[in-house]
């Protein structure tokens, strides 16, 4: 299988403290993901080192190699911000610009940058917001606060500021943690169409949600990736005792 | 009722009445001053005040025309210095701000807004007036500008702290560049407080009068140019108020009520920005 993103022996440091120790991934193109563990494990640590959001953090140290069709994004020519355009990322806490409109927050990947025809706005605004099933619910409202919308609108809103700016990787940090069931339903239902344009990798401490959504899973503990399979052979079979106890309820 | 029940009510009651005048004597002062000033200022007020220029000695009439825009200017100029440096130093301390250098212009902010601003306008002489070899309004604007710098560096930065960081990550997730999200979406998301921070600096600023006093040193008529002496209201209020005509004490009254005026309209006005944050 071809694969769109890798990680290789990742190792990362905040500090004195070793988060995240040797590990290494492969995540095929157009399928969705799921990273794992109990809290504290590293597995939001491993996500947010793939679009380099560490490189704020002064104390944080990556190491090891991630390959995005094979190019390592952590070479010393590669500008973290061309990184994070082809990696979009959706956070666990919806966090709409809550000076802008709702229109406005769909196209702030755009306006931001200061690169956009009048014209194109648009037609992207409604694509976008058609893509995260949003836009019949808002289309009458495009000019209102996003902060009016209801969680779930606001974490499908942050999902379609993402998609407009056409990224090839979508990274999903507990997406769902914050929403009710009806909501964290249509998100995973997004989730599954969106594969079908992108490469998903999601966060999750939902193992239903885990089994549900992904076509793969990898489990992370104390830094470690201690397995990772297909999700079906993850949840059903697994080949290492901790993972075992983990999906089993035994601890975590 | 029992003696002890007389007591602690006698006691309770004291102590409220105390405290309800302690609350009083905070208020008290500004009443005073504001009713004070509306008594004698009032009467002096007239349509002249705000178009004439000061009469000659003996003469009676005239107004404060040349002070008003005096003050504008000045104060227009100082914000054109002070506001950038303030705010884009905020910038800095909020975004790069964790290292000693920080630290140090932070101290060094502190302290500056609390010195003393007559000391300021003697820096500004001696750095500005004596090598210009003369008084202008634009060693007047710079010392408004050290006064103002301080106090519009830490507000900004207190509001920029404010912005939640994930809003920056969202913007930075987007693959828009660090220096684009500080200043579109932490500096835009913090724009009502730091109004608030600007237009408090400027009431701050439109009324210091020892700064001027030997820098744009004043003038009893119109100055077109910004490297002459030119009027301010604060000096005219001085200048009219130690003077021994009664006409011009009434004078400095009305320049005295319309600045109370201004500084109450700038503070109201700041309190709106402060709250229609949220």
């Amino acid at each position: 299988m071809n694969s769109k993103l890798k990680l290789e022996k990742l190792n990362i440091h905040f500090g004195a403290t070793h988060a995240v120790k040797d590990v290494s991934l492969e995540f095929p193109a157009n399928t969705v993901t799921a990273i794992i563990g109990p809290s504290g494990c590293g597995k939001s640590t491993v996500l947010r080192s793939i679009n380099r959001m560490h490189d704020l953090t002064p104390s944080a140290r990556v190491t090891g190699r991630i390959l995005l069709d094979e190019a390592d994004i952590y070479d010393r020519k590669v500008d973290p911000v061309a990184v994070r355009r082809r990696i979009g990322m959706v956070f666990q806490k919806a966090n709409p610009f809550p000076a802008m409109s709702i229109y406005d927050n769909v196209i702030s990947g755009y306006k931001l940058n200061g690169r956009v025809k009048k014209a194109e706005m648009d037609e992207i605004v409604e694509s976008s917001l058609r893509r995260v099933a949003l836009w019949d619910e808002v289309k009458e409202r495009l000019k209102s606060s996003a902060m009016a919308l209801s969680g779930g609108q606001q974490q499908r809103l942050c999902i379609a500021r993402t998609v407009a700016v056409q990224p090839e990787v979508i990274l999903m940090d507990e997406p769902c943690s914050a929403l009710d069931p009806i909501a964290t339903l249509k998100i995973e239902e997004l989730i599954a169409e969106l594969k079908e344009q992108y490469t998903v990798v999601i966060v999750t401490h939902n193992m239903q949600q885990a089994a549900r959504v992904s076509d793969c899973t990898a489990f992370l503990y104390l830094g470690e990736l201690i397995e990772f399979d297909v999700t079906k052979k993850i949840f059903t079979n697994p080949t290492k005792s901790q993972t075992e106890d983990y999906i089993t309820g035994r601890f975590g | 009722m029992s003696t002890y029940d007389f007591r602690r009510r006698l006691v309770n009651n004291l102590m409220t009445i105390l405290l309800v005048g302690a609350a009083l004597a905070v208020m008290a002062p500004l009443g005073i001053i504001f009713f004070h000033i509306l008594k004698m200022g009032a009467g002096s007020l007239s349509l002249d005040f705000f178009t004439q220029i000061p009469k000659p000695t003996g003469e009676s009439g005239g107004g404060m025309a040349n002070g008003l825009a005096g003050s504008a200017i000045m104060i227009a100029l100082a914000s054109c210095f002070g506001l950038p440096v303030g705010i884009l130093g905020a910038v800095y301390l909020n975004e790069f701000g964790n290292n000693r250098f920080a630290t140090a212009v932070r101290f060094s902010a502190d302290v500056l807004a609390g010195i003393p601003s007559i000391i300021t306008g003697m820096v500004a002489y001696t750095l500005l007036v004596v090598p210009m070899k003369g008084f202008s309004a634009l060693a007047g604007a710079v010392a408004l500008a050290l006064i103002m710098i301080p106090i519009v560096l830490r507000t900004t930065e207190e509001q920029l702290k404010m912005v939640p960081g994930t809003l920056r990550e969202a913007s930075l997730a987007l693959g828009v560049p660090f220096w684009r999200t500080s200043l579109k979406v932490t500096l835009v998301s913090a724009r009502a407080g730091i109004t608030t921070g600007i237009l408090l600096s400027i009431a701050r600023i439109s009324g210091e009068t020892a700064p001027l006093l030997f820098t744009a040193l004043g003038n009893q008529f119109w100055s077109k140019k910004l490297n002459e002496p030119m009027a301010a209201i604060p000096l005219q209020i001085f200048n009219f108020a130690i003077a021994p005509y009664d006409d011009w004490h009434r004078l400095a009254w009305a320049g005295a009520l319309v600045l109370v005026v201004i500084m109450f309209t700038l503070n109201l006005t700041a309190r709106y920005f402060g709250r229609s944050r949220q």
